[in-house]
């Protein structure tokens, strides 16, 4: 029996018992269901981890001051201001070979004001360096250079929120605004970026030069610095920068060999790979739960075929009288597992589809549904539906055609 | 073995060579002999009907014929081929290139229509879809039911489910029609009706071998065997052959 024939048929037996096909094809429909939106949401959040770490910068290193111990009693990383603005020259002068810029960062919190708006947001202090190293680029004006650096100029940049809350759609570059009771001339505004890895918004944020912030806006004459951002010249070079902005920082520091270091230092792929990794650990657990719930739904059909095979015996009887081989009864069917899983499995597809949808929209989760996942999905099922088919179709294919013919 | 063909039927190499075949059940420790060295031969354009008490070995007999058993011992040469030893598959295939069935009950396919119950046996033998349609229109046409082509067999009349059987049978053009008890679920009007089909199908030279225990249907055919106890216990043409086709337009 051609397969086109045997399509037909399996479609108008599984029509006759509208009921029982879907409801053997439930457990199909919600194993798919469960592997697309799992799926589609692990490598949602893969991707959004890899846009983050883009957004980031790429080939970024982070110092940070270390913990410090008090008689035993550690404290957190950063409690400590044992990274200072000279650091960062140091690097910058001795290790150019592999080191393609510095950004030393310093927070705070202020209320800017403009007209009769004012917002509460984050401060940066750092330099020209800091765009090139997180990779953020300006969407109007220029940035400030070193002269303004130098002088602590009262200079600043704005992000997209800002803006919005102090301007609206106009256009802010020239405009002076006051953060905290500093006025500052609006020199530039960054390109929005959307949020951030914990659902925070990047671009709450004011950009201005290291020493207009310490100086002016904190008021303070130290030179500590809170985080210093290196960019490696290259993605070959990261670790090799590493070890050196380590060791200049040991020299520099006066750390004997066995000291421990009062900073630390994350590269960005480790911590990439670690978010990876606990993504594909809940992919992997999620996808057993799916899988297993797939071979339910396979018994499911199993058990339905089982008893179709029996009802249908005269049937059977028939089909072999008129000349079908044992080999057309089985293909039969198969053909009709394979169609009901396959149908659960584009029913699951939908659905899988639907519900990762609503996590995007609904609870702003990342999702992503690739081509191959639906076609792989889809495709598994229908795997499903030649294994849970496989036995009841050559039970039938066995049966004899006298007996067959008798069966009432 | 043309002493046992007709007068007027065709001779040629026999439709049906049955060489003492002998059919076994085990049934437990118990074996039962349901034939005992049955030997019989069917030639081309015979019409030849089976009687015999339940029990006879005439049902067994229809099935190894019908190439839906295999005997225990003996040949049966199907229109010239051992189809004796063949495997169940190749069994089958002879089976629907050569043998068209009408059974006691119909056997058509529940919620099925007409047309589609008759292309059946095409769908095993790879008939492309529009010639399917077209043999199959055509015997139903052939069997007076070219206007009922989508009935169900629910929608039909037993007569009606019987012809559809027998456009069923006839639609791959087999050399023999094997008919067991076509008529134990009919009215005796609808039986000579039905009869009439036959007679007029083995008068264009169809080979037609028809089961029964009414003795007024055996007399439709040409010859008839009786079986008892697994031999054939007479093989004897019949006298006076009676033809349905003018009791069928002499009644109402």
């Amino acid at each position: 029996m051609n397969l086109l024939p045997a399509l037909r048929t399996a479609l108008r037996a599984l029509r006759r018992n509208k009921l029982r096909s879907a409801l053997a094809m439930l457990g199909i429909v919600i194993a798919v269901a469960a592997v697309v939106a799992t799926v589609s949401l692990g490598q949602g959040a893969r991707a959004k981890v890899a846009s983050q770490m883009a957004s980031l910068g790429s080939n970024l290193l982070m110092v940070v001051p270390g913990s410090m111990s008090t008689r035993g009693a550690a404290t957190g990383a950063g409690a400590t201001q044992t990274l200072v603005l000279d650091d960062a020259r140091a690097i910058e002068r001795e290790l150019s070979g592999v080191v393609a810029a510095v950004a030393p960062v310093n927070r705070a919190s202020a209320q800017v004001i403009y007209g009769d708006a004012n917002w509460f947001t984050q401060v940066m202090g750092s330099t020209a360096a800091y765009l090139q190293v997180r990779g953020w680029s300006l969407s109007l004006g220029d940035p400030f250079g070193r002269e303004e650096e130098a002088a602590g100029a009262k200079v600043c940049i704005l992000g997209q929120t800002v803006r919005e809350k102090l301007f609206g759609d106009a256009n802010p570059v020239g405009e002076g605004i006051r953060v905290k009771h500093v006025p500052c001339k609006v020199v530039a505004v960054l390109a929005p970026k959307g949020q951030g890895s914990q659902g925070q918004d990047q671009d709450d944020i004011i950009l201005m030069p290291w020493s207009t912030l310490v100086r002016r806006i904190q008021g303070s004459q130290a030179d500590t610095v809170g985080t210093l951002m290196i960019e490696a010249g290259s993605s070959s070079l990261v670790a090799d920068a590493q070890r050196q902005v380590t060791s200049l920082l040991r020299q520099r520091h006066r750390l004997g060999d066995q000291a421990e270091p009062d900073f630390q230092i994350r590269n960005l792929a480790e911590i990439q790979s670690s978010a990876n990794e606990q993504t594909a650990t809940l992919s992997l657990l999620l996808g057993s739960v799916a899988l297993i719930s797939l071979l339910v739904g396979a018994i499911g059909i199993a058990n339905v075929m089982l008893v179709s095979v029996t009802e249908r015996t005269r049937e059977i009887g028939i089909r072999m009288a008129v000349g079908a081989r044992g080999r057309d009864v089985l293909v039969q069917f198969l053909t009709e597992a394979v169609v009901l899983a396959a149908l659960g499995g584009l029913v699951g597809l939908a659905l899988g589809a639907g519900v990762s949808w609503v996590m995007a929209v609904k609870a702003n989760w990342p999702t992503l549904l690739s081509p191959g996942v639906m076609v792989g999905t889809v495709l598994l099922a229908g795997l499903a539906g030649v294994v849970a088919g496989f036995y009841p179709a050559l039970r039938a294919s066995r049966l004899d055609p006298i007996d067959a013919l008798r069966y009432e | 073995m043309a002493s046992s063909s007709p007068a007027g039927a065709a001779v040629g190499f026999p439709v049906v060579r049955a060489l003492a075949i002998e059919k076994v059940y085990r049934m437990g420790d118990v074996s039962v002999h349901a034939l005992n060295g049955v030997t019989l031969d069917l030639a081309p354009g015979e019409f030849a009907a089976i009687m015999g008490a339940s029990g006879s070995g005439k049902s067994t007999f229809m099935n190894v014929v019908g190439c839906l058993d295999r005997p225990t011992r003996g040949t049966y040469l199907l229109d010239g081929e051992d189809v004796g030893k063949l495997s169940r598959d190749a069994l089958a295939r002879a089976r629907g290139r050569a043998i068209g069935f009408v059974f006691q009950g119909f056997n058509l396919l529940p919620r099925t229509s007409a047309l589609e119950n008759v292309e059946l046996p095409m769908l095993y033998q790879g008939v492309q879809t529009k010639e399917r349609h077209a043999r199959a229109a055509e015997a139903l046409a052939r069997v007076g039911l070219g206007d009922r082509l989508d009935h169900t067999p629910a929608q039909l009349s037993g007569g009606q489910q019987q012809r559809v059987a027998v456009a069923r049978a006839l639609v791959n053009r087999p050399k023999l029609l094997l008919a067991d008890e076509p008529t134990g679920n009919l009215d005796s009007q609808t039986s000579i009706e039905m009869m009439n089909i036959f007679q007029a199908l083995n008068d264009e030279g169809l080979t037609v071998l028809l089961v029964t225990h009414e003795p007024d249907i055996a007399e439709h055919a040409r010859r008839i065997v009786t079986f008892k106890d697994g031999h054939i216990l007479s093989d004897v043409p019949v006298a006076k052959r009676r033809l349905a086709r003018a009791f069928a337009e002499a009644s109402p």
